[in-house]
């Protein structure tokens, strides 16, 4: 090839390339087999804590584990979708955009919202967003933020806002009035501590003074919780990760994002739409392009280029198997086993469950000693306890329950919470 | 009604018109604990419109859908500045083991070890092949890579009372997440000209760096897959002003142990490992943008940063980091496949790479460039920018070209990008495809530039054998229909 | 193409003045180099604009521009067709597919705009 080129050699290709620093020396190992490489693989997973080597876990806090029925793996397998890129060639990505307007339905439906977009990186980032597209809606600067939301959304959005004049403000949970001049409030419910926050309340209080409101929501909540779209509300966000995607130790996941169709001018990311082919055939392609940063560059609505397609895809699996049905189902069964963990804890001596209204599928108890330590001698016995937020509420530990866990997991936990407390 | 026959009759229905009352693909088991009481029915709300269908329809549904699509798995893709290479299979079986998959973000770190080692590690090549020692696997995508890139440009400055560095100077090839990550950074954009080589346009350059630049953002190499010969004057002018040097990795399929960017002088630079390091698009992403700094930079990077102690592996937050740009610690599935290319192909096998990648390019670009012109009338690096003007001149625009390429299965190259470029069409082969794919390629690429003038209406049709035909993007954005909906 | 009783601004605007009321639209040059336009942000009625200022931006599927006033004053009336279906832009630029109409602030304005010779003649 080269003598087609009519070279004799590489580097009379990268003559621009300066000559000193070419061909860098480079400490890197020599390369492995694919048979070698899985023994490396077995090695580093066997280093990790997880249900394979009999570990039980009840952590949440923004990650969820749930069961991921074998149609989402089956077509993860698909390579049609695996190695395709962005639909920039609609005629040849409909597989890929159809899936993405299945997925905008699928997160309309569960929202109740009039229109969604393809997906965002995560759920912190997609808050983050929705609060600057507030910022854009309202043309005001100051963001509220409720105090018992997870804080990783107000982390994020400064990191996304801290150079564009945005002030963030903390709001109490029972505040009766707000600040007459902020772009929105952002609500997550249930909150960081499990429980069912009062959009409606926050949704009136916000429009009264011409913010909007945000409300950050967990999707697998949506199967049985009233959808923030009964509300009024204005934008919705979710982390995705819990419709079918893995914790793989937080990424990649899929932000959700769904607003009401009047903003959908300032909505980031990207769109798919329904038109026709030149034959009247239907078709989807990338829609409202001209909010994004290939044309509209230092105005585009966000940077967000390649964004999270797959695991759109993986929610979209997951939704169509679960169904009707089997969302209602499963919001169900957490329910179920969360408040049955709940009420076995809270007779326990020594510790008590923290609530003021309905939660969902986590909860805070509240320890005899140090949250840390408690971990500790759970984990000595192969349980991975709950997150220790003893920064945010006494000697408090946040526990989540899934469907993944089973009686006799609950069971073991409650037994080990008895052991330690009496020990302590 | 009559039952049509042939695979053009493909059933597009969406689920939601496939479904039927009660049908089920999947169970939920039994709950096995006591009865809960539910809350108050005021919270409750009433059913998910979700589908209805069965194990079977959903499997069939995606899978047929699948076929619509070109892939890398099943097309020659040579959509320029993507790097559209092989993805290993092995690299998604091995990031899927249970022990990776199923671990929660905020597992204890003694419980996780194996994780942030592999993340230890993947930093350390990724210090190593770019020559920036300080890596943050944290950013979720090049945007982010780059956007966390300004962010720690903006700290810098700060830290050094010189805060009123506010413009990011951007060549008119730049991509367009370079602006808006700039405008989100709080950044004035000054654009650098190109010259009529494709090179940043030196003089220009030096009028526009001054005391309120902060830095100056290049794609190395460009946009135009070529490799700014003044790079060393350019870098020199910027720090001479006070200002960063952020290097765009898009490209950095073309670099690998060709040349480290750190050795150069850029300060700051990110990589796409769903591009030079084969993760896979997935149709849009997930990407991975890991952001790389030099060692006086580190102290600035975003959380977290995978650190080896006495006690193990930790995952660290740097002293004065820019703090969390995400929820948790990046996309940590992508970088273990990226971690198991690395692992794969090995010194010798990454350097192989970018010399295929760079030959590649130039055996296409020799061998269509009397029939295309070129952006620039020398030798490219990883991929070739050509131009269709001369074919403009005869009634077939770039874009007739793309869709008529999908015709033989090829996927398009990248259209009208970079911007500077009329009629642009922007080729990266990468290393993986053979000579045999890409003298296909070539010859595909000739025989349209022949049916300009035997069938032009072949050209100006195409796609002629796709699932749909060219689609009407204006009444797409004009009347947005963008979810299903009981009225149709 | 370009009629006589308009006149023109290097923007690619035109205005239509009836007694002190203009009529401003984008001309077939800027139609031609848009290709569909599928959105047009407009003011809402009764805003001041000065001349030459930006008043709204018109999108078509893969560009966005800036619409400038050729003319200052008081936005009077904003064309609702052009917001419901913004094709008509395509398809009478220089007639139903008006944008705006401004009462103008300053009849001398108008000298500062090119008649349709004038204006031709910059785009070859």
């Amino acid at each position: 090839m080269l003598g087609v080129i009519g070279v004799d050699s590489l580097d009379d290709l990268i003559g621009d390339i300066p000559i000193e620093h070419r061909h860098p020396s480079l400490n890197l190992d020599a390369g492995l087999s694919e048979q070698e490489l899985s023994g490396v693989f077995a090695a580093i997973a066997a280093e990790n804590a997880s249900a394979v080597n009999g570990y039980i876990s009840f952590l949440g806090a923004g990650a969820y584990s749930h069961y991921i029925p074998s149609t989402v793996k089956s077509i993860l397998q698909r390579g049609e979708f695996v190695t395709a890129y962005t639909p920039y060639q609609p005629e040849a990505a409909q597989g890929t955009l159809q899936v993405g307007f299945e997925f905008q339905t699928v997160i309309c439906q569960l929202t109740g919202m009039e229109v969604a977009n393809a997906g965002m990186y995560d759920g912190p980032t997609a808050f983050a967003e929705a609060c600057l597209m507030a910022a854009r809606v309202t043309k005001r600067t100051r963001i509220g933020v409720l105090s018992s939301a997870d804080a990783r959304l107000p982390e994020t959005l400064l990191a996304y806002s801290k150079h564009q004049g945005i002030e963030i403000v903390s709001i109490d949970p029972n505040a009766t009035e707000i600040p007459d001049d902020l772009a929105c409030i952002g609500v997550q419910s249930p909150n960081f501590f499990g429980e069912i926050e009062d959009v409606e309340r926050f949704t009136n209080l916000t429009h009264e003074n011409g913010a909007l409101s945000i409300v950050h929501v967990n999707p697998t909540a949506l199967g049985m919780f009233k959808a923030p779209g009964e509300f009024d509300v204005d934008i919705v966000t979710a982390e995705g990760q819990p419709l079918g995607v893995p914790m793989a130790f937080g990424g990649p996941y899929v932000g959700l994002f769904a607003c009401k169709k009047a903003h959908i001018r300032q909505m980031p990311g990207r769109i798919i739409g329904r038109t026709t082919d030149t034959q009247g055939r239907v078709g989807y392609a990338l829609t409202l392009q001209t909010r994004e940063q290939h044309i509209r560059r230092e105005r585009a609505t966000s940077n967000i280029c390649t964004s999270t397609q797959l695991i759109g895809l993986m929610v979209t699996v997951y939704a169509a198997t679960l169904g009707k049905r089997g969302l209602k189902d499963l919001a169900n069964l957490c329910y179920q086993k969360a408040h049955y963990a709940a009420a076995e804890i809270d007779q326990l001596d020594g510790f008590s469950v923290e609530r003021t209204g309905p939660f969902f599928h986590e909860f805070v108890i509240t320890c005899p000693e140090s949250p840390a330590k408690i971990n500790s001698a759970l984990l000595d016995r192969k349980i991975i306890g709950g997150l220790d937020i003893s920064d945010r509420s006494n000697n408090g530990m946040l526990v989540c329950v899934t469907e993944t866990s089973s009686k006799a997991d609950i069971d073991r936990l409650v037994d080990a919470l008895r052991e330690i407390g009496a020990g302590s | 009604m009559t039952i049509t026959t042939g695979a053009g009759d493909i059933d597009r229905r969406l689920l939601m018109d496939r479904s039927v009352p009660r049908r089920v693909a999947f169970t939920v088991p039994d709950s096995d604990v006591p009865f809960q009481k539910l809350p108050d029915s005021s919270y409750l709300r009433d059913d998910v419109e979700l589908p209805e269908v069965s194990q079977l329809e959903v499997v069939r549904y995606f899978s047929v859908l699948s076929q619509l699509n070109f892939s890398i798995d099943t097309n020659f893709y040579p959509l320029g500045s993507c790097t559209m290479k092989y993805n290993p299979k092995i690299n998604d079986e091995l990031a899927n083991l249970p022990g990776l998959a199923d671990i929660h973000p905020l597992q204890p770190e003694e419980t996780v070890q194996g994780a942030i080692r592999l993340l230890k590690s993947l930093q350390d090549d990724l210090g190593e092949i770019t020559g920036l020692p300080g890596v943050s696997l944290a950013p979720l995508a090049g945007a982010q890579g780059e956007y966390a890139g300004l962010l720690i440009t903006r700290a810098y400055h700060a830290a050094r009372n010189d805060a009123e560095r506010t413009v990011a100077i951007v060549p008119d090839s730049a991509h367009g997440t370079n602006p808006a990550s700039a405008a989100m950074a709080g950044l004035e954009v000054a654009t650098v000209r190109s010259d009529d080589h494709g090179n940043v346009d030196v003089e220009n350059l030096r009028e526009l760096a001054d005391g309120r630049t902060a830095v100056f953002m290049l794609t190395i190499p460009s946009t135009m897959g070529l490799f700014e010969p003044n790079i060393l004057e350019i870098i020199k002018i910027i720090h001479d002003a006070g200002g960063l040097v952020y290097a765009d990795g898009a490209n950095l399929n073309a670099l690998l142990g060709i040349v480290k960017l750190g050795d150069l002088g850029v300060d700051i630079c990110h990589s796409n490992l769903h591009k030079t390091f084969s993760t896979p698009h997935g149709g849009g992403g997930p990407g991975s943008g890991p952001v790389m700094v030099t060692d006086e930079l580190a102290k600035y990077l975003p959380k977290p940063v995978a650190e080896k102690t006495e006690n193990g592996y930790v995952l660290a937050i740097p002293e004065a980091s820019i703090g969390p740009i995400n929820g948790f610690h990046g996309s940590f599935s992508i970088a273990a496949r990226a971690y198991a290319y690395i692992k794969s192909l090995g010194l010798e096998g990454l350097q192989s790479v970018s010399e295929n990648a760079i030959i590649g390019a130039n055996y296409i670009q020799a061998k269509l460039k009397d029939k295309y012109d070129l952006a620039a009338d020398r030798y490219c690096m990883h991929e070739a920018v050509l131009s269709a003007s001369r074919q403009k001149k005869r009634g077939v625009a770039g874009l007739d070209i793309a869709k008529r390429l999908l015709d033989f299965g090829i996927h398009a190259p990248t259209m009208y990008f970079p911007l500077i470029i009329e009629e642009a069409l922007m080729v990266e082969p990468t290393e993986s495809e053979s000579r045999e794919t890409l003298d296909h390629f070539i010859a595909v690429m000739r025989q349209i530039d022949d049916e300009i003038d035997s069938t032009p209406e072949l050209i100006h049709e195409a796609p002629h054998d796709l699932p749909v035909t060219r689609l009407d993007e204006a009444k797409a954005a004009r009347k947005p229909v963008l979810r299903w909906t009981a009225e149709g | 193409m370009y009629p006589e009783d308009l006149k023109y601004s290097k923007e690619h605007e035109w205005v239509r003045m009836n007694g002190n009321i203009a009529e401003v639209g984008v001309t077939v040059f800027a139609r031609e180099s848009l290709g569909d336009v599928v959105y047009v942000d407009l003011p809402e009625a009764g805003a001041d604009i000065g001349q030459f200022a930006k008043f709204g931006e018109i999108e078509s599927v893969k560009a966005v521009s800036d619409l400038f006033s050729p003319v200052g004053g008081k936005i009077v009336e904003v064309n609702p067709e052009a917001s419901d279906r913004p094709e008509v832009v395509n398809e009478e630029p220089h007639g139903s597919g008006w944008l705006i109409r401004v009462e103008l602030s300053d009849m001398a304005q108008l000298d500062e705009l090119m008649d349709a010779a004038t204006y031709e003649a910059t785009l070859e």
